[in-house]
């Protein structure tokens, strides 16, 4: 907020966008000013990343001016907004994990020397980048293996070095933890002292209140609300984006059954990513597992799962030893995996809804191991009316909102009617309204007598969801907590033990 | 890939697969009309009796590679197991004087060994598909060659060389008989069965699918050994044909059959497309090559022609559908 008596660096009046006759954008008004953080929220499909799409060139808006540092601006393609100074890191990581960090931070532009590569320049320069972010690596170690985290400090790295006097980004946490998370804030706000201009879109409200110093509200294509200051109630923010009041996000907990239907004892994974992880879960309990990214968390349900190889330990279902091979065994006894990444493991985005369903359900499709066209059409129908799912059966899963394949990755699942559900991160990138909905299944499995077990970084989630919390951190267990004990200081307090 | 659409009228293609072969089906009757007009004796019984026999081989080996195609994979070696599948074929038979039904069963058998080989280091030592295939290719075609040390094999018994040429009931030899029932099987097996369904899985995204349950490494396997074995038998029925055996035969019919698959709308990306498109495929690869020979068009000319049609095929397939 250092420099908000100065004009804007970049104006945006009356920005109209539409496809055809469906109007996606109606007259948005935004101003950015140098070393501002300002917070772009609304719910998927409010037009934030069409509104950004428009800053950074990608897309043309069909009315409306914009100026950029005072001179009439008009990118059109994302080459000339990046020249101008306007940088774009997207929610999806675009870096080639093959090449070192220098040659991603200069992919396309490479310093030349008589015609030639310049390395050491490109390196030095990278390794310049790199510093201002506080981030200490060699440029010239690969990207493959390199924390998420560090990914995206590197796309910034590469939109800095391009002297970007502004920077969207979108969902930068998406795939952050906690520690993680606030490494990236320390160097957004060395960025902010810089002078650089932020958009910084996001669904976790908590962190906005931390980072933003400005909040605009989107919803279904026009600006709703303003805020001068992020210091605001996040239910107050929530309100704005759906445009009604929210009763309480979370359903009360129920209390579970005293039967042990999962027990998990002394369980290890494969290369050492977790070990020593023992816990139960009790008929029609919320299980949370919390953590910081890289604390074995994913690996852990996934091992559960049977999707990954198990290296010592037991995994017991109602008693009796079931330790899964693979994930048709696991599935088989029971017990089933919603995993992280929706679109990589959930659904095959070219395929159609039916036929997504049908993978995981072929006993249900048809008879022997014949399949029934008529069977697959009602089976998908019928599941997609049951979890609200706002789409057709022949249409593609990738053609549905993320919240909607998430719902349709959950559904395929529960048609099976497992005795143990596993969620991994459930919510992550779906907006506040489809979440809600997510959480009300959650909760109805849980009233159904299923074990569900979710994992998330999300800690306002696992605290709202879970009957209890197991947190880990580095591979190993550090406590289980209880609803009643369990609070964002004592779960931070054992995520980093 | 499905359009995707709500209207009944459009049910039919979906259920003959032909899905994004729509436009190569509307290709091939506009090719039957032009060729009808153009040339006399196209459009006639005899004519389409000759194209059906001409594409035998092609189509029996474009089916498995259909399948391979669909889990994302590509199968470079089956016209060397074609080859491979003969000279067993020629060696058990007229070498070692076993019966034909002994013989062909070796021969396939040979031939599905190779497969499971490819796709066992394809599933379980992860060499890239186009590599292993590739080594099989010459590793088959050497094994080929070692049987007769390069020479050919005749003296196959009368009735085998028959089946390719008596038209029971005036239309159908045994040879095409059997093409047109491995298609019919196959586009059963791909629609109605839950392991066709699940190649569409594997192919469309192989960690989706092994998450829900469906053993990955398995079908990998099987989809390789059935395009072996279906390479096998299109060997065998080519030996029909010609009576003879040599193992020289067969280069370069992987590309012929790879043309015919991607001509029939599958994507080399895997998990979209099918048998429907693939016999569209097929048959515009056997007309094309039909209707220029009746055309007098030079064979080098028509390689030319059929490079066009598969570019125009493809492109066609990715300015239709909507950009994401």
């Amino acid at each position: 907020m250092t420099q908000h008596a100065n004009q804007p660096i970049l104006t945006l009046r009356n920005i109209h966008k539409s496809y055809g006759s469906i109007q996606v954008l109606h007259g948005i008004d935004f101003d950015l000013h140098a070393g501002e953080v300002v917070a772009l929220l609304g719910e998927n499909g409010a037009g934030k990343s069409t509104l950004s799409n428009i800053i950074s060139g990608t897309v043309l808006p069909s009315q409306g001016e914009m100026t950029w540092q005072g001179a009439p601006y008009a990118p059109a393609s994302p080459r000339a907004a990046i020249d101008a100074g306007v940088g774009m890191i997207h929610q999806e990581l675009m870096l080639l994990p093959h090449l070192t960090i220098a040659e991603n931070v200069f992919v396309g532009r490479y310093p030349l020397k008589g015609g030639i590569v310049d390395r050491r320049e490109m390196n030095r320069r990278a390794k310049q980048g790199l510093m201002r972010l506080g981030l200490d690596v060699s440029p010239r170690r690969l990207v493959d293996g390199l924390s998420t985290a560090s990914q995206q400090l590197i796309e910034i790295a590469k939109a800095l070095t391009l002297d970007a006097r502004m920077l969207i980004l979108d969902e930068p946490t998406a795939a952050l933890g906690g520690e993680e998370t606030k490494l990236l804030f320390k160097q957004i706000a060395r960025l902010k002292e810089e002078g650089v201009g932020i958009i910084y879109i996001s669904h976790r409200l908590e962190e906005i209140r931390q980072i933003a110093d400005r909040i605009v509200v989107m919803r279904d294509g026009a600006k709703v609300q303003e805020f001068d200051t992020a210091d605001l109630p996040v239910r107050t923010i929530v309100e704005s984006m759906v445009g009604r009041s929210m009763e309480q996000m979370f359903p009360p907990l129920a209390v579970p059954e005293d039967k042990t239907v999962l027990e998990v004892r002394d369980l290890a994974g494969a290369q050492g990513t977790f070990s020593g992880v023992s816990f139960s879960v009790r008929k029609g309990e919320i299980f949370g597992i919390s953590g910081l990214v890289g604390a074995g968390r994913t690996e852990l349900v996934r091992a559960i799962a049977g999707a990954d190889p198990i290296i010592h330990g037991t995994i017991m279902l109602n008693g009796e030893d079931i330790t899964p091979r693979s994930p048709g065994d696991a599935i088989r006894k029971g017990i089933v995996l919603v995993p992280e990444d929706r679109k990589l493991q959930g659904v095959i985005l070219d395929h159609s809804i039916q036929e997504n369903f049908a993978y995981s359900n072929f006993d249900s499709v048809g008879r022997g191991r014949w399949i029934s066209s008529r069977k697959l059409r009602d089976f998908a129908a019928e599941n997609i009316r049951k979890f609200g799912v706002k789409g057709r059966g022949r249409q593609k899963a990738g053609q549905m909102s993320g919240g909607n394949q998430q719902k349709v990755v959950i559904a395929k699942w529960l048609a099976r009617r497992p005795r143990v559900v596993l969620l991994d991160e459930p919510t992550r990138g779906i907006d506040v309204g489809a979440r809600s909905s997510i959480y009300e299944i959650i909760h109805e499995l849980a009233a159904s007598g299923v074990a569900v077990v979710v994992v998330s970084s999300d800690l306002e989630e696992v605290l709202g969801v879970s009957n209890r919390v197991l947190v880990m951190a580095a591979g190993r267990q550090t406590g289980i907590l209880d609803h009643t004990d369990a609070n964002d200081v004592s779960v931070m307090e054992l995520a980093t033990a | 890939m499905k359009p995707a659409d709500t209207k009944e009228k459009l049910r039919l293609s979906e259920l003959f697969s032909f899905g994004g072969a729509t436009g190569p089906l509307i290709g091939l009757l506009l090719l039957c009309v032009f060729l009808s007009f153009a040339t006399d004796s196209f459009l006639s019984v005899r004519n389409f009796l000759n194209i059906m026999d001409q594409i035998t081989v092609l189509g029996i080996i474009a089916v498995g590679m259909t399948f391979v195609i669909l889990i994302g994979g590509i199968d470079l070696s089956v016209g060397s197991v074609l080859a491979l599948s003969m000279m067993v074929l020629g060696y058990l038979n007229v070498h070692a004087d076993l019966p034909m039904g002994l013989a062909i069963p070796g021969a396939l058998l040979i031939s599905a060994i190779t497969g499971a080989i490819a796709g066992i280091l394809i599933a379980y030592f992860k060499v890239p598909p186009f590599i292993a295939t590739l080594a099989m290719m010459s590793i088959a075609r050497g094994l080929a060659n070692m049987i007769t040390n390069g020479s050919q094999i005749i003296g196959f018994p009368t009735w085998f060389n028959m089946a390719a040429i008596i038209r029971y009931g005036g239309y159908l030899t045994i040879t095409v008989g059997i093409m047109l029932t491995v298609f019919l099987l196959a586009w059963l097996f791909q629609r109605y069965r839950q392991g066709g369904r699940m190649l569409y899985a594997v192919g469309g995204n192989p960690e989706v699918a092994r998450l829900a349950g469906i053993h990955v490494k398995q079908v990998t396997v099987l989809v390789y050994m059935a395009c072996a074995t279906l390479a096998g038998l299109a060997g065998i029925l080519l030996a029909a044909r010609l009576d003879a055996v040599q193992p020289s035969i067969g280069v370069a019919y992987e590309l012929d059959a790879i043309a015919a698959v991607v001509i029939g709308g599958t994507s080399l990306s895997g998990g979209t497309g099918g048998i429907g498109g693939t016999l569209v495929g097929v048959l515009i690869i056997g007309v094309l090559r039909n209707g220029l020979n009746l055309l007098s068009v030079s064979p080098f000319v028509q390689s030319v022609i059929i490079g066009l049609v598969i570019v125009v095929a493809v492109a066609a397939e990715t300015f239709k559908r909507p950009a994401r």
